[in-house]
């Protein structure tokens, strides 16, 4: 199995703050692996550093056998590798079936006539299987600010497809969302996985990830300090002990929950 | 030649002292509010003429004068931002207290023709043109007095900005409007005093200004407002080191090119704006771009 | 991928049924409305001059439609890519100057002088492109003030420049026509001008182009990491803009008669095209056409009617401030939210 994506002792700091030191990730192709780790463990930073939102201090991040370390964020999306963001950036005030669209200018080689109509037949076509597939379609024509916050993370996960990257990397995909939309997104991402997407994605919330993913990679303070199956990090003591304070705060709210009831 | 250069350095630094107070009140209300308050240099005249009125009608020093004319600009600031800004609403926030700052400035610029009329004046006093001599370098009473004026007030604004509860508000504000309403402060008010302060100061600039400038009619706004935006911009929006670093240096350049040409000399503030930003689009000072827009 | 298709959520079904009918916004009736608005407006805008034949309304008339054309030039790149620019004033002083200057050392009278526009136009497109070149790498607060600072630039070398004739200006040539009918192809000139700029701005609107644009006016990061090239888009509206600006600027030189440089390069011209198009709503397409229409018809009578120039100032100055704080969002956009509104009363009342 190769590594599809593959991040090799990067490093990166923010002023005094060392916010990733020396860390090395793999992605194997058609995995769909978890990237989890305390808050202020370096994971989106990760992602920014291998999107190119962020310049790295050192380091090199491949995709496949080619480097794109330090490539700038469109170059590494038409390499094949889409992210959503932690706090889901959509064009607000473009319709949905624009925010689509605009994902769509950088496929196909050829000079288009700039213009020509937004969006040819094969291009809405496409858009609208994409929105049909994560449940969004009825909002097409509905600007993107009216949607709800769940339905705007779809959004950013259709618009993220439509250029068919090999490798998508979701930044908190369940954050703040309802129980029952968190299993469509798990299902969803099960296709797509199925039909051989690579997926790696930051979470928190451990049972969407134990239940979808078949690696994890645990970071904290920067670099990784435990990888393997589900099983395995369950168990593994360093885990613990980077969540441990995550741990008691779970038990406490299920203590005020069930006494609030 | 040489001579003539040096003096032109001094008279640079000294009168960029005193742009420098105005231009530290317009990149603090950048700082805070995130707007570019166009009506600075307006207002600057504003507060030559009412220490013009002060001194013409009442005799008042100008000095003594600015008790009265910093605390009514100040208050002709928190005004403008209830009135114009504040109500100010939706996405395009922003480019719109843009427009209303501006168009303050025209309604001002309206008003001062209206009540003064369009003919030159100047501030006087006992002081003004004479001067005392150093090192064979003339140095302006009015300007040294101005300069001292200037010093004092910058140093005040750091201690009230560095020193005070109100002056921590208002950093924590600059930094991020979100997170200081989540520790309680009232940003609403922080803006409002910031708005006032960023005014007020034109009053002891435009004193200063309506002294030194050798004759300012309601027409002057614009030279004011071009350069100070020039310099804020070069310092780096919102960096108030680097507003004072910017206005002494630009100044100073200006006054040492205007002995070769004096029609020209407004250039180099263009040209020197045009030359930073090409290589560090966010000026000397600046921060990098977190904010969205 | 074609093969994947999901139900949709159980969560999102009532959310789909419930708000998101009445926000889309209203494609037939609206459409109905659109279109004989349309036919409305430019059918009276075609006769005016044959009907309303007194010389003052005519004259404003003119005004009226050149700024017609540069408030729609204006829209084309500040209310697409969201990038404020209080220096079109630049354009559009250039263009007037290029046709001065022409007409005077080329030694041009009569109807030639018109074949000057294009030149004016070219002339601006040019000066665009260094401007853009500098002013566009900044953020948006940075933006503004490059503009303003170009605009005090090319007034400076407006009147200290030797030919540019200083304060002194540049006369045009006498242009021997009829005075009942002077005014009438100066504004079917103008008329052209506008009904190309403003079907341009609809067709940039609907095109991949302008796409690419409002993308970079809500999230240009974003848009620069799904692969719009910013710059070349928002290169290509400033040059477009700065293009028909700079010729509508040339045509309002031979219509008032004279190049100064505090009249080409006005600062007030930058507020009042923001404003029109602030006013009709930024971004839309109708919106500068109805803010034009309004403002400067309204601006023109304040500036004859009330002698004391300084008055006339003032109330320009608290009408842009009325304009802004009661219709932030412009008059089609809220024209717009109301029909809608109406007509989604209409069809819950059925």
């Amino acid at each position: 199995m190769t590594a599809i994506l593959r991040a090799e002792q990067v490093s990166k700091a923010f002023g005094g703050v060392q916010a990733l030191g020396g860390c090395s990730v793999d992605v194997e192709e058609g995995s769909v692996t978890a990237l989890i780790g305390p808050n202020g463990s370096g994971k989106t930073t990760l992602f920014n550093v291998i999107t190119g939102y962020e310049r790295l201090d050192a380091g090199e991040v491949y995709v496949g056998a080619k480097k794109i370390t330090n490539a700038p964020p469109q170059r590494v999306f038409a390499l094949g590798v889409g992210r959503t963001f932690q706090l889901t950036r959509i064009f607000p005030r473009l319709t949905v079936m624009e925010n689509m669209l605009v994902a769509t200018q950088h496929t196909g080689r050829r000079v288009r006539n700039p213009l020509a109509r937004a969006g040819g037949p094969a291009d809405r076509h496409r858009a609208m299987e994409l929105l049909e597939f994560t449940g969004i379609e009825r909002h097409a024509g509905a600007l993107a600010e009216t949607l709800s916050y769940g339905q705007r993370k779809l959004l950013e996960l259709a618009y993220v497809l439509v250029a068919d990257p090999a490798v998508v990397l979701l930044d908190e995909p369940a954050g703040g969302v309802n129980p029952s939309l968190i299993q469509h997104i798990a299902a969803r991402i099960r296709e797509l996985n199925a039909a051989g997407k690579t997926f790696l994605i930051v979470e928190h919330n451990m049972d969407f990830v134990m239940d979808l993913c078949g690696h994890i990679a645990v970071l904290d303070y920067g670099t990784v300090v435990a990888t393997g199956p589900p099983a395995i990090i369950r168990e593994d003591p360093r885990v613990l002990d980077a969540y441990l304070g995550i741990a008691e705060e779970d038990l406490a709210e299920e203590d005020d929950d069930a006494a609030a009831h | 030649m040489a001579r003539q250069i040096y003096q032109a350095i001094v008279d640079g630094i000294l009168g960029g002292g005193v742009y420098a107070l105005m231009a530290v009140g317009l990149t603090l209300i950048f700082g805070v509010l995130d707007i570019i308050n166009i009506a600075q240099g307006i207002l600057v005249v504003v507060g030559a003429y009412l220490s013009y009125a002060l001194s013409v009608h009442l005799h008042v020093d100008l000095f003594l004068g600015l008790l009265v004319t910093v605390p009514a600009m100040f208050v002709i600031g928190v005004v403008i931002h209830l009135a114009f800004i504040r109500p100010l609403r939706g996405r395009e926030r922003t480019s719109m207290s843009l427009l209303a700052c501006y168009a303050v400035a025209i309604i001002a610029e309206g008003v001062l023709y209206w009540i003064f009329g369009p003919g030159y004046v100047t501030l006087k006093a006992s002081y003004i043109n004479s001067s005392v001599r150093v090192f064979g370098f003339f140095l302006p009473y009015i300007y040294l007095y101005g300069f001292a004026l200037a010093v004092a007030l910058v140093v005040l604004l750091y201690g009230l900005l560095y020193r005070t509860k109100f002056g921590r508000s208002v950093r924590a504000t600059m930094q991020d409007q979100t997170a200081a309403r989540l520790i309680g402060i009232n940003v609403n008010r922080v803006a409002a005093l910031t708005f006032g302060i960023g005014v007020a100061v034109t009053a002891a600039g435009g004193m200063v200004y309506g002294a030194t400038s050798g004759g300012f009619n309601p027409n002057s706004g614009y030279d004011l407002i071009s350069r100070l935006l020039a310099i804020i911009i070069l310092g780096g929006l919102g960096s108030i080191g680097g507003a004072l670093a910017a206005a002494v240096f630009m100044i100073t350049l200006e006054s040492v090119v205007d002995i070769w040409s004096p029609n020209w000399a407004i250039l180099v503030f263009y040209a020197a704006l045009v030359i930073v930003l090409t290589f560090r689009p966010v000026g000397l000072f600046g921060r990098q771009a977190v904010r969205a827009q | 991928m074609s093969e994947l298709k999901g139900a949709a959520p159980p969560g999102l079904r009532s959310e789909a049924a419930g708000p998101a009918a009445p926000r889309e916004r209203p494609r037939v009736s609206g459409k109905l409305l659109r279109a004989a608005g349309i036919a409305m407006v430019a059918a009276a805008l075609a006769v005016y001059p044959l009907v309303i034949t007194n010389g003052l309304a005519t004259t404003i008339a003119v005004d009226g439609v050149i700024f017609i054309s540069a408030a729609a030039a204006w829209n084309i790149f500040s209310g697409y890519s969201g990038y404020i620019s209080l220096g079109h004033a630049v354009f559009f002083g250039s263009g007037a100057y290029t046709v001065a200057i022409g007409a005077r050392d080329w030694h041009l009278t009569g109807d030639a002088v018109f074949a000057l526009l294009p030149l004016a136009a070219v002339v601006g497109a040019v000066i665009a492109v260094p401007c853009g070149l500098v002013a566009l790498r900044v953020r948006r607060h940075t933006f503004v003030v490059i503009t303003i600072a170009l605009f005090f630039i090319f007034q400076l070398m407006a009147f200290n420049l030797s030919f540019t004739a200083g304060s002194i200006g540049i006369i045009a040539p006498i242009l021997n026509w009829a005075p009942a009918t002077y005014n009438d192809p100066f504004y079917y000139i103008a008329l052209a001008i506008a009904a190309g700029t403003t079907a341009l701005a609809w067709l940039i609107r609907g095109s991949r182009f302008g796409l690419q644009l409002r993308a970079i006016r809500d999230d240009e990061d974003r848009a620069r990491g799904l692969g719009v090239r910013a710059m070349r888009v928002k290169l290509s509206a400033f040059v477009i803009s700065a293009f028909i600006t700079a010729l509508v600027g040339g045509l309002w030189f031979y219509f008032i008669g004279e190049a100064l440089p505090q009249f080409a390069f006005d600062p007030i011209f930058d507020l009042s095209v923001a404003l029109m198009a602030f006013l009709g709503g930024l971004g839309t397409v109708a919106g500068p056409v109805l803010g034009a229409l309004i403002i400067e018809p309204a601006q023109q009578y304040l500036t004859t009617t009330i002698t004391n120039d300084y008055l006339s100032e003032i109330l320009l100055g608290a009408l842009f401030l009325v304009v802004i704080l009661l219709l932030p969002r412009g008059v089609i956009p809220t024209g717009s939210e109301l029909i809608s509104k109406w007509t989604a009363r209409r069809e819950n009342r059925r």
